[in-house]
């Protein structure tokens, strides 16, 4: 059998996230599941401010996370999630290509960031 | 033969059981129940307490500085460690240090200076590059990443795969093929630095466990000096055999550190637990699963000891190694697997941890060599030959 290329497997892993973005409003985080699982919250141009995740620990999940951004960030930004079980090790690999790709975590991941993080090249 | 703990086992085991159960386990009940680091300054805390008692960097050989436990006490310490939440993967969180890469204490005194002392102050940190993505069980033939000397330094090719730690690494050691036509004997290690050009953490690989994930790596022209060949060169196969026997033995022993706190909640849960008007512990089905629990927790630990006490006493200690690696994972699967049922809808929440451990206890019928390897190892020892 013919192996395939670190390349080829590469191609196919989305690393990024790709869900659809969303407004961040009050309605469109009510409809969210409470399940387990990563989030970002974008400016309206579409700048990422800020990268979390909804662990065990949060009462509904994804729902109960985002609604406490809801006051902390202007009309107009926007949203999307993953859900994902494996949370912890997702948050960290978003954080890492986000500082891949702009050379800094996003304003908000300041103050929230793991203790140490790696990096991708 | 004494099967004792001696007074002093029993003090540092004493002495690390209460670390963990006053220390670590209540910070856990503040965490995300997947989090495998503390915050720093609860870290740094307790690495200084750690430091008081006189344990810090445990695996440090006593001429570089290490307290000098022997490998039963470190061992049974081991068992110990493990018995919190983020145990298995993170016992006790680092605080009780470790001695990085043992390989490194057979480098040169250029490479000491540069790798090893650092990694011993906790200024660097390494990882070590084994399994690539043709396989992980037989490195010595799957070994596909090739090494082709150029003037003074060896250009790297080729890529790796489920290395831990390798994202946040100043270095690591990786095997290299140099010679296509030696098999086994056809393997150099070198020691590569993070920031030398071609070195790239491609990605996450995520797995069962959601903490200290693995990478992928690739090596693209990686042109590594000459002077960053650990060992021999073509022999460097034998390196990575001593460190996978080696560590065969602390994999065990987290193993059982698990399943004996899983035990302790089941016997625990079973005697509070009210079905049918009487508490579970008078089912017989809940008292054999825990006879079944002990005999698999005994059973385990003793092998491990016995492998520790040869490994200590330098004796040939393969086959030990891999019997108690291979019985511990296994065990220690079904032993958490059997405290889960007898806690019922409970045992499958993130509110306890079994559902962590039951994750990532899977993980070690795998790592360090599956159990089909361990039991070819020993068939080898047994039979004779070098049969596959």
């Amino acid at each position: 059998m013919r192996r395939e290329s670190l390349a080829g497997r590469l191609a196919r892993v989305k690393l990024r996230l790709e869900k659809p973005w969303n407004e961040l409003t009050a309605e469109n985080v009510r409809r969210l599941p409470g399940q387990l699982g990563v989030y970002q919250v974008a400016r309206a141009d579409g700048a990422i401010e800020h990268i979390g995740f909804a662990g065990a620990r949060e009462l509904f999940g994804l729902r109960s996370a985002l609604e406490r951004k809801l006051a902390a960030h202007a009309s107009g930004s926007r949203f999307r999630v993953e859900v994902n079980t494996q949370y912890q090790s997702r948050w960290r690999e978003l954080l890492m290509l986000h500082v891949m790709d702009h050379g800094a975590l996003p304003p908000g991941n300041e103050s929230d960031r793991p203790a140490t993080l790696g990096r991708l090249s | 033969m004494d099967l004792e703990l001696s007074d002093e086992q029993k003090l540092i085991v004493d002495t690390t059981r209460k670390f963990v159960r006053n220390q670590i386990a209540p910070l856990e009940a503040d965490l995300d129940p997947d989090g495998s680091e503390l915050e720093p300054g609860d870290h740094a805390r307790l690495v200084e307490m750690v430091r008081g008692m006189g344990f810090y960097g445990l695996d440090i050989p006593e001429e570089f500085g290490g307290p000098g436990v022997d490998l039963v006490t470190r061992t049974l310490m081991a068992i110990e460690m493990a018995q919190h939440r983020a145990g298995l993967y993170a016992p006790c969180y680092g605080v009780f240090g470790g001695a990085g890469l043992a390989q490194l204490f057979e480098a040169n005194e250029d490479q000491k200076q540069r790798y090893l002392y650092p990694t011993l102050r906790g200024e660097k940190h390494g990882f070590f590059g084994l399994t690539e993505p043709s396989g992980g069980s037989d490195p010595a033939r799957a070994i596909q990443t090739v090494a082709v000397k150029d003037g003074d330094d060896w250009v790297l090719n080729g890529a790796k795969i489920f290395i831990s730690g390798a994202d946040r690494a100043d270095y690591g050691i990786v095997f290299a093929r140099t010679d296509a036509a030696k098999g086994r004997g056809g393997i150099t290690c070198f020691l590569i630095d993070h920031d030398m050009p071609g070195f790239h953490v491609r990605r996450v690989v995520h797995t069962l466990r959601s903490t200290s994930y693995a990478t992928e790596l690739q090596f693209e022209d990686l042109r590594v000096p000459a002077a960053n060949v650990l060992g021999e060169v073509d022999k460097g196969f034998g390196i990575a055999n001593d460190r996978l026997s080696r560590q065969r033995i602390p994999y065990a022993a987290g193993c059982i550190g698990v399943a004996v706190a899983a035990q302790e909640m089941a016997i625990s849960y079973a005697n509070k637990r009210e079905t049918f008007g009487d508490i579970l512990a008078s089912r017989q089905a809940i008292q054999w699963m825990i006879v079944d629990n002990e005999i698999d927790i005994r059973t385990s630990r003793w092998l491990t000891l016995a492998a520790a006490d040869k490994a200590e006493k330098r004796e040939p200690y393969r086959t030990e190694a891999a019997m108690c690696k291979l019985v511990a994972s296994e065990a220690g699967g079904r032993v958490v697997d059997r405290a889960m049922q007898i806690h019922g809808g409970y045992g499958m929440t993130k509110d306890l941890p079994l559902e962590r451990w039951y994750r990532e206890i899977r993980i070690r019928r795998i790592g360090e060599g599956p159990s089909e390897v361990q039991r070819l190892i020993m068939a080898r020892d047994l039979l004779g030959g070098s049969f596959h």
